[in-house]
């Protein structure tokens, strides 16, 4: 083999903290490379996709309200990867989470309160929760490969709020086009910042990030949760239930995930349509891994993940750029650090050049 | 000066913080069996390794009947007449036999041919091999043999055996070097790699001992004594374990009646109706080849798999069957892991991360959070007592050596000041030092009051520490009997399942010992 | 249409509609008979249907176009290859970084054809026997795709059985520390493994856009990929179990569609959720027997290896 790679005695400290960083690096060269490909001048592509979103007070506020339900999704994932329990649903716990809290703003219509957004976002929450649960019982109960099954229920969910939007919950007063009526005043996300749109999800989120960072970095039951994924035979060894492990991380994960879907549908939306995220649930994951499964990288990565998102928007807006081209570098993205890890537990050495390594 | 059938000068092998073969010659006579010995870690494996292929050397020549030659890959060994029984057999579980030894020969694709050839070969050697039976049925003793015809059906001129006792019963090693000889008797060489003194004595012509990835001596292992050996194979005499006078054994700790257990793994051994007590200060030894049900109840004991009924097994009079390991913990129980990097540490966590796994209970944890503080000064109070040799409490366990993170894992469950400690193969794959360390600890242990219980498939070790031994064979349990009294020879026959009449015999008098 | 006839037209429908299923999952079962799990199936199918599609725009012949999506289906799985058996990435990551890649590049590449109307493959007409009731739709009416997966299906099956590169396949899967020992080249084989299932990942999702529809929309396999791997489990890793579930989804998921044909009335949307939560349910119910999965399944799948040397 031309290239050989050999194991580090030690995990590499430094490269733990530069492989994200060294992927981003590279997915903005394959940015570069892909926009010249495309006959735009990728200066100015450049320019378009990172900062014009946040060169106004209102694009900073997008920025925050965009890595919202990102963050809280993926602070959730993390704990399940960090077990190595393979969350793949939260999109369709998010979508179940604004189901249930919508439903909430819906049966109370016209009648809101101060009680009406506490009481959707806590049913969101159980929604996701709920969601989540099915996951975990087959997989403790049934052996179910919680990749397929969580998957397989986040199409059930999406089809389920097409059906409801369609059919039962469909605006009496919305021209027919398939979606509910607009949620009271009450029943939606305070704003934070006028001019923007910056509401308190923001808060939730950052809540969140407190509450998991506790617990991945101090508690007991997160260090079970860390021996259930990166050793299993020694958690059974010390008694650490894996049952325990899957519950938690999807009820954790789901529950966050359903909140992320009540904040997004109360915070920007304002009711219920067919599609309610664009892929949040998805983009997570690929934000748990950039952020290497810790609560302050995930934060770091979901504003990162944020930017991506508002710069194909960006993009589209003004060089008409198909908005799929999100998608394209949300993958890249994931690739190049998933193919940067290598080097934190290895060193790559090129035969030929004697005491050459990387 | 006849030419040496295999003969290697100056090889040189580097990994990554170790120089594992340095500057190694060795040469193998045909019809000659040769002991490769040294303990573990002394390179041996490494140096096998390079002349079958798998490896290449970093320098150094290698000549075949004379003629130097470059070993590019196993296919190359192959050719050349190299072949090699591996210590961790090559096998494939869902496969029969004939796939199997199929799969280790080069450009054969007749499955029927192939059996046909087995069964001759088979006789020739004495070899009792069934070609059309899954792997995962066999037993070990049967799998090497499996292992053996695969690489005799290559008309091997040099055979190499990699530590192949370590999972034989007395009589089949009997039975092993009996083929041995009649290989060497053909003209073909033998290169027989162990870190058995007495073997080595008893089976090889000539001997070239490793000590630290270099060749300390070659030598004629009938023309020296066991303290000479060991003298070249570890630099000094081999420690010797000290045994005081021990006082009388207490009360029991552990009474087990009546334990049969189904294997949670379906290749695994099921136990049947095991009963034996163990009381305070005394070793119990349980001796077996690997495969006879040891993983199951060690699973039993430890409270991974639990029991049909909750008073099949009970410490000090609580019955705890159905009981979690963690539940277990708590009321005295403590148990070393056979796996030591995978089961009994986590290889990427620190040394004081390690400790949360078993001894959370000791004050490390307030509220549900972690006293960092407190876990690293456990760590260290375990790497100091138990002269583990490592920088500091924040190493990653997988930096350890072998022997070193063993000695820390019984560290840790030592101090946990249990009432019964459980040990499952401590010594396997651990240098000497730390070999005779963990023994000693085992002993003081003892000496203190806490019941232990040792599985092993050394003998020897057994009869070193314990007070009692007893075998495990098919899932059952041969009668107890007290070191003094144990024979080799018998113990040997139990661990082939040869105890079922004596068993009933034991238990009407075992009704009187109480 | 009398009740013969329905449920002939619905069959010969659950066969159309399993054969995407059929060519997805046998190519994802010899993958992972190697001991690699490619949870990117779905990204694969999605770019096999959008190159399939648009090199049969582009040329006006759909042969063209499988062979386009083969080798789209092959340079995906090669960038997994590259990923987890080069550079020793988790394989479960990569996987979906495959799907989440495919859905967007697929998008993305296709959105100038969305609704450009093709020529797709035609019906065959078997020895003539097209015509015949019954039989004659069920067996010797469909097109050449379907066909060709039950060859496949019958060539996978003798291989895995009856060859000894077949033999080593399963070794590798099983042991590949142990393959490697014997000195047989686990990391080549499991290339090639990969790349097998990326050219059937990228038939079956020609066949979703030249055959089945015919036609490009965005997210078209609307996560068949994923119930291709669900099959793969559900069949114990059997070639000819794989079919036998693929069809049965298919049939499924004509049934959801034809409901309303038959007189229920139950919202589309609904009945569109039938073949995700049967899935779920045949996956608990075959996953519960941890023994037999145990048995079955390749004992290294989803495990790196590295020739620790």
């Amino acid at each position: 083999m031309l290239v050989r790679l050999e194991p580090r005695l030690e995990t590499s400290r430094a490269m733990r903290l530069a492989s994200p960083l060294i992927a981003a690096g590279l997915t903005v060269l394959a940015a570069v490379i892909l926009f010249s490909a495309l006959g735009r001048d990728p200066a100015s592509a450049l320019y378009v996709f990172f900062v014009r979103p946040l060169s106004s007070a209102y694009g900073l506020g997008e920025w925050a309200i965009k890595a919202t339900p990102l963050a809280l999704c993926a602070l959730g994932l993390t704990i399940g990867f960090r077990g190595n329990v393979w969350n793949i649903g939260a999109e369709g716990q998010l979508t179940m989470g604004a189901i249930c809290g919508g439903g909430v703003a819906l049966a109370v219509h016209g009648e809101a309160g101060w009680w009406t957004l506490p009481l959707m976002l806590a049913a969101g929450a159980l929604g996701g929760m709920a969601w989540g649960a099915i996951p975990a019982l087959l997989r403790t109960r049934f052996n179910a490969n919680e990749i397929l099954t969580s998957l397989m229920l986040g199409y059930v969910a999406l089809h389920l709020l097409g059906y409801l939007v369609h059919g039962p919950w469909r605006s009496p007063e919305g021209f027919n086009f398939p979606e509910t009526r607009l949620f009271d005043e009450a029943a939606l996300m305070p704003v934070l910042l006028s001019g923007t749109r910056l509401h308190a999800g923001v808060i939730l989120a950052l809540v969140a990030f407190a509450a998991v960072w506790l617990f991945t970095a101090r508690s007991f039951r997160g260090f079970k949760v860390d021996v259930a994924g990166q050793a299993p035979a020694a958690a059974a060894y010390a008694g650490f239930a894996r049952s325990g492990v899957v519950w938690l991380s999807f009820l954790v994960s789901g529950g966050l995930a359903g909140l992320a879907g009540i904040v997004e549908v109360t915070g920007t939306i304002g009711q219920l349509q067919p599609v309610i995220s664009p892929g949040y649930g998805f983009a997570a994951i690929i934000v748990a891994f950039l952020g290497r499964l810790h609560p302050v990288g995930v934060v770091i990565a979901s504003l990162l993940m944020s930017l991506v998102y508002l710069g194909g928007e960006s993009l589209q807006i003004n060089q008409n750029l198909p908005l799929a081209v999100t998608g394209v570098f949300q993958g890249l993205l994931l690739f190049f650090v998933l193919g940067t890890d290598v080097l934190v537990r290895y060193r790559i050495r090129i035969a030929g050049l004697a005491g050459e390594e990387a | 000066m006849p030419t040496p059938r295999l003969e290697l000068t100056g090889i040189v092998k580097r990994y990554p913080g170790v120089l594992a073969n340095d500057r190694v010659d060795l040469a193998v006579m045909p019809g000659e069996i040769h002991a490769l010995l040294g303990e573990n870690g002394a390179g041996k494996s490494t140096l096998v390794k390079i002349i079958y292929g798998v490896v290449q050397a970093d320098e150094g020549d290698i000549r075949w009947d004379g003629r130097p030659v470059r070993i590019a890959d196993p296919h190359a060994a192959r050719k050349l007449g190299i072949g090699m029984v591996f210590q961790h057999f090559n096998l494939f579980e869902t496969l029969t036999v004939a796939e199997n030894i199929l799969l280790g020969l080069d450009g054969r694709s007749d499955l029927k041919a192939l059996s046909a050839e087995i069964a001759e070969v088979a006789e020739r050697y004495g070899l009792a091999v069934n070609p059309h039976r899954h792997v995962h049925a066999l037993s070990v003793g049967e799998r090497q043999r499996v292992e053996i015809m695969r690489c005799l059906l290559q008309d091997p001129r040099l055979i190499i055996m990699d530590e192949p006792t370590s999972v034989l019963t007395p009589q089949e090693a009997d039975g092993l070097f009996v083929t041995l000889r009649r290989l060497a008797g053909e003209g073909r060489s033998v290169l027989y790699i162990s870190h058995k003194l007495e073997e080595i004595q008893a089976l090889c012509d000539t001997a070239t001992v490793l000590r630290g990835g270099r060749v300390s001596g070659h030598c004629v292992p009938r023309e020296e004594t066991p303290a000479s050996l060991a003298r070249m194979m570890i630099g000094h005499e081999l420690p010797h374990v000290a045994r005081h006078r021990r006082r009388e054994p207490g009360r029991p700790v552990l009474a087990v009646e009546g334990l049969s257990v189904p294997a949670p793994d379906p290749h695994g051994t099921d136990l049947k109706d095991i009963s034996f007590t163990v009381r305070e200060g005394e070793v119990l030894g349980i001796a077996g080849v690997a495969g006879n049900g040891q993983r199951t109840l060690l699973g039993a004991l430890n409270g991974e798999t639990a029991a049909p009924a909750p008073g099949m097994i009970a410490v000090d009079g609580v019955a705890v069957g159905r009981l979690s390991a963690g539940r277990r913990r708590a009321l005295g129980l403590a148990h070393v892991p056979e796996e030591r990097l995978s089961r009994g540490a986590v290889p990427a966590m620190s040394l004081a991360r390690n400790t949360l796994l078993t001894a959370h209970g000791k004050g490390l944890v307030r509220h549900g959070l972690i006293d960092f503080a407190r876990t690293r000064a456990f760590a260290q109070g375990i790497i100091e007592r138990f002269r583990v040799a490592a920088p500091g409490p924040e190493t990653e366990a997988r930096g350890l050596s072998g022997g070193n993170l063993q000695k820390f894992i019984v560290g840790r469950e030592i101090s946990l000041e249990p009432r019964l400690l459980v040990l499952g193969y401590p010594t396997w794959g651990v240098d000497v030092g730390a070999a005779a360390a963990i023994r000693q600890e085992i002993i003081d242990l003892a000496e203190k009051g806490t019941a232990v219980i040792v599985l092993s498939e050394d003998l020897d070790e057994l009869f070193e520490v314990c007070d009692r031994i007893a075998v495990i064979a098919g899932g059952r349990l041969s009668p107890l009997r007290a070191v003094g009294e144990a024979g080799v020879e018998e113990l040997g026959q139990w661990m082939s399942g040869g105890f079922a009449g004596a068993a009933r015999k034991a238990d009407a008098e075992a009704g009187h010992a109480g | 249409m009398d009740g013969i006839d329905q449920a002939v037209t619905i069959l010969a429908g659950a066969i159309r509609a399993g054969t995407p299923l059929v060519f997805a999952a046998l190519g994802e079962l010899v993958a992972e008979r190697s001991g690699v799990l490619n949870l990117g199936v779905e990204g694969m199918m999605l770019m096999g249907a959008v190159t399939g599609f648009i090199a049969t725009a582009v040329t006006g012949d759909p042969l063209v176009g499988i062979a386009a999506a083969i080798l789209a289906g092959m340079a995906m799985a090669l960038v997994f290859a590259a990923l987890t058996l080069g550079l020793l990435a988790n394989q479960v990551a990569t996987g979906l970084a495959l799907t989440i890649f495919g859905v967007g590049l697929s998008a993305f590449v296709g959105q100038d054809y969305v609704g450009t109307p093709i020529a797709g493959l035609k019906a065959l007409d078997l020895f003539g026997l097209a015509g015949l009731p019954v039989v004659g739709p069920l067996l010797f009416g469909h097109d050449l795709m379907v066909y060709l997966s039950l060859a496949l299906l019958a060539a996978v099956a003798w291989f895995l059985t009856r060859t000894r590169a077949g033999l080593v396949l399963r070794a590798v899967g099983e042991n590949p520390d142990g393959a490697h020992a014997i000195g047989h080249p686990v990391l080549r084989i499991r290339l090639l493994a990969v790349l097998f299932g990326g050219a059937c990942a990228g038939v079956a999702g020609a066949y979703l856009s030249l055959v089945y529809t015919p036609q490009w929309a965005e997210n078209m396999t609307a996560g068949r990929g994923w119930i291709a791997l669900a099959l793969v489990v559900f069949a114990t890793w059997r070639p000819v179990r794989v079919a036998l579930g693929a069809y049965l989804f298919g049939g499924i998921t004509i049934l959801g569609l034809h409901v309303q044909a038959l007189g229920f009335d139950v919202s589309s949307q609904l009945m569109a959720t039938l073949p995700y939560i049967a899935t779920v349910v045949v996956l608990a119910l075959i996953s519960r027997d941890a023994t037999r999965i145990r048995l079955n399944a390749p004992a290294a799948l989803g495990r790196p290896f590295h020739p620790a040397a």
